[in-house]
């Protein structure tokens, strides 16, 4: 199972990184959304995908039943962390398209006296 | 008073949590901020007084036993760069009275120079990798907000790039903190280091090792990952860029010292060499940029880069003399950058442009700016009496002493590019013809210059008395190249 879930992370990443090399702004944070799922997922496969049960204290669970309760706890951690940030950075965007009237990243670029 | 150490990050939080209700009152917002560095400054004396006599100071959130909960720890190295990031951010707000603006003043300004305080203070004192993430984010989060306040067209721009940076290496750092999780079993600092010298499969560690040179590189702007830095920092108004130069690099040179004195010390050969090569080479490019601009904010800020490989290239060499010397160069680097930003600040602001070839002959109506510079400037490339020099000579009789002695002469060399870069701004701003300024009330004049020259004035004192504060930075020094009082201090209860 954690080979099939690293193959999976791993096409995660690389659709990550192709679509943050493109020009457009809006399919570059598609991007670093696909980059934090990707990250997530490597968590909690990191932690082990052995277990049945879910960590919640139940009557007739032997300890080594229950899933690595950690990785959850950090992923959950990890997850409001970028929604936060992929918020602030689509408002971001938004404005900049309002200001700068581009989305093209190439049209971005900051010159000594283009400022 | 156990709980003494979080102090210097509960102060802050609370004090930006009170500011966020009353925005418009400016008055009030000035003197709270404010009062909250003071307050913090205070707290943070106390807790370096009761970590020089009594050692290592540990608290284990809720009571739960050392590997299990959340452990802040304090040692002398972090209590000394929680009082320097403190330090800087009560010159900084002061500074910003005058010369941030009122519409950014009424938009939740001070609450974020107070929440980055609390992310740096937290990462700085963190005992727990993931924890450390946490306090990045929170820093890195406040910190976006700075960058793009105000909304200018450059401002947009450029916080674009920063924020997908750094998002990028935060995800790289999630995943770091994954591949360790799965190796190790633990997230507790002291508790990896424990664990990690007992695990045989070096290869794997080593990798991660890279990995987070590569992801905190990102965050201190290492040799091929600095790109960001110099665009990015250009945009912010003075004060801001002053907070960012003073702090954030720094934060992830800590977090890099960090890691690579406590517990990814299982493979020196490999992972210390290639962090002393990367240091020369960030040392490098620092001098091309510092040398290549006419822009006093791009040249401090490539001397930004420049002291960043300076300071790894002391942790590198692993021996006492290359780690006391990245301490107490750390602390000088924090201080004068501030000090040098604000003093530029002044100048950009008399000049009405941050452009060296449209200024001129400045020593004839500001004398005393002009020679608070170049006082500045000497400390900066580390003239003997001045706060540069006890640092960079350790570091460099470290390199001699370990294998690397090529890299030495490569920081003393530099040593006199960076002079070169700073003297070109006082030969272009301060000598020659004079040119027409801007008017400047006498008043705001004196609001910006006092906080600069206090600050020179700490280097100075720093440069001078480098003996009074030597049985500091060796303590802290001690800490590093003996982990095993830094896990004995946390595990032991």
């Amino acid at each position: 199972m954690e080979i099939i879930m690293s193959f999976v992370i791993g096409f995660l990443f690389m659709a990550a990184v192709y679509l943050m090399l493109s020009k457009s702004l809006i399919r570059i944070i598609i991007g670093t959304g696909l980059l934090s799922h990707g990250a997530h997922l490597l968590i909690l496969t990191m932690g082990g995908l052995g277990g049945t049960a879910p960590p919640v204290v139940a009557d007739g669970v032997s300890v080594s039943d229950y899933v690595d309760p950690l990785p959850q706890a950090l992923i959950l951690t990890a997850i409001v962390i970028s929604f936060a940030v992929t918020s602030f950075f689509l408002v971001l965007a938004y404005r900049a398209y309002q200001e700068l009237g581009t989305d093209n990243m190439n049209l971005m670029r900051g010159t000594e006296d283009n400022d | 008073m156990i709980n003494l150490l979080l102090f210097p990050i509960l102060i802050p939080l609370l004090f930006a949590a009170i500011l966020l209700f009353f925005p418009k009152n400016i008055s009030l917002q000035r003197i709270i901020a404010a009062a909250a560095a003071v307050a913090t400054l205070i707290s943070v004396l106390f807790l370096l007084f009761k970590v020089k006599a009594d050692g290592v100071q540990a608290v284990t959130l809720g009571s739960w036993d050392a590997p299990f909960g959340i452990t802040m720890v304090s040692d002398l190295l972090s209590v000394l760069l929680v009082l320097s990031a403190t330090v800087i951010t009560l010159f900084v707000i002061f500074y910003s009275m005058p010369t941030i603006g009122i519409e950014r003043e009424k938009s939740f300004y001070y609450p974020a120079v107070l929440f980055l305080l609390v992310g740096v203070n937290g990462a700085f004192t963190t005992g727990d990798i993931f924890n450390l993430f946490v306090f990045f984010e929170v820093l890195l989060m406040a910190s976006y907000m700075l960058i793009v306040h105000g909304g200018e067209k450059p401002q947009l721009r450029e916080s674009i790039k920063y924020l997908l940076v750094n998002i990028i290496s935060s995800a790289l750092f999630v995943a770091g903190v994954a591949y360790l999780y799965s190796v190790t079993g633990t997230l507790n600092m002291a508790d990896l280091a424990a664990k990690i010298p007992q695990i045989e499969a070096t290869g794997i560690l080593t990798v991660i090792a890279v990995m987070f040179l590569v992801v905190f590189g990102f965050k201190a702007a290492i040799f091929p990952l600095y790109f960001w830095l110099p665009g990015a920092y250009h945009a912010p108004p003075i004060p801001v860029l002053a907070l960012f130069g003073a702090l954030l690099t720094k934060v992830g040179v800590y977090a890099i010292i960090r890691t690579y004195t406590l517990f990814f010390t299982m493979n020196i050969a490999f992972t210390h060499e290639l962090l002393g090569i990367i240091a020369i080479l960030t040392i490098l490019a620092g001098c091309v940029g510092a040398l290549a601009y006419f822009d006093v904010k791009k040249i401090i800020i490539y001397n930004i880069i420049i002291a960043v490989g300076v300071i790894l290239f002391g942790v590198a060499q692993m021996n006492e003399a290359g780690i006391e010397g990245s301490i107490f160069y750390l602390i000088h680097d924090m201080l004068i950058k501030a000090a040098l930003f604000f003093l530029i600040g002044i100048v950009a602001v008399l000049f009405g442009t941050s452009n060296l070839r449209e200024m001129g002959g400045l020593m004839k109506t500001y004398p005393v700016l002009g020679w608070v510079y170049l006082i500045a400037a000497f400390g900066l490339a580390g003239i003997p009496p001045l706060s540069g020099f006890p640092g960079k000579l350790l570091i460099v009789q470290g390199g001699f002493e370990g294998p690397q002695f090529w890299g030495s002469i490569v920081v003393l060399a530099t040593s006199l590019l960076v002079l070169l870069s700073v003297i070109r701004i006082f030969i272009y701003a301060f000598w020659g013809e004079p040119v027409q300024t801007v008017p400047l009330k006498k008043r705001s004049y004196y609001q910006m210059f006092i906080p600069a020259v206090i600050l020179v004035g700490l280097t100075v004192i720093l440069g001078v008395g480098a003996e009074m504060f030597m049985p500091l930075i060796k303590g802290a020094g001690e800490v590093l190249l003996n982990p095993s009082i830094y896990i004995d201090a946390v595990l032991k209860e």
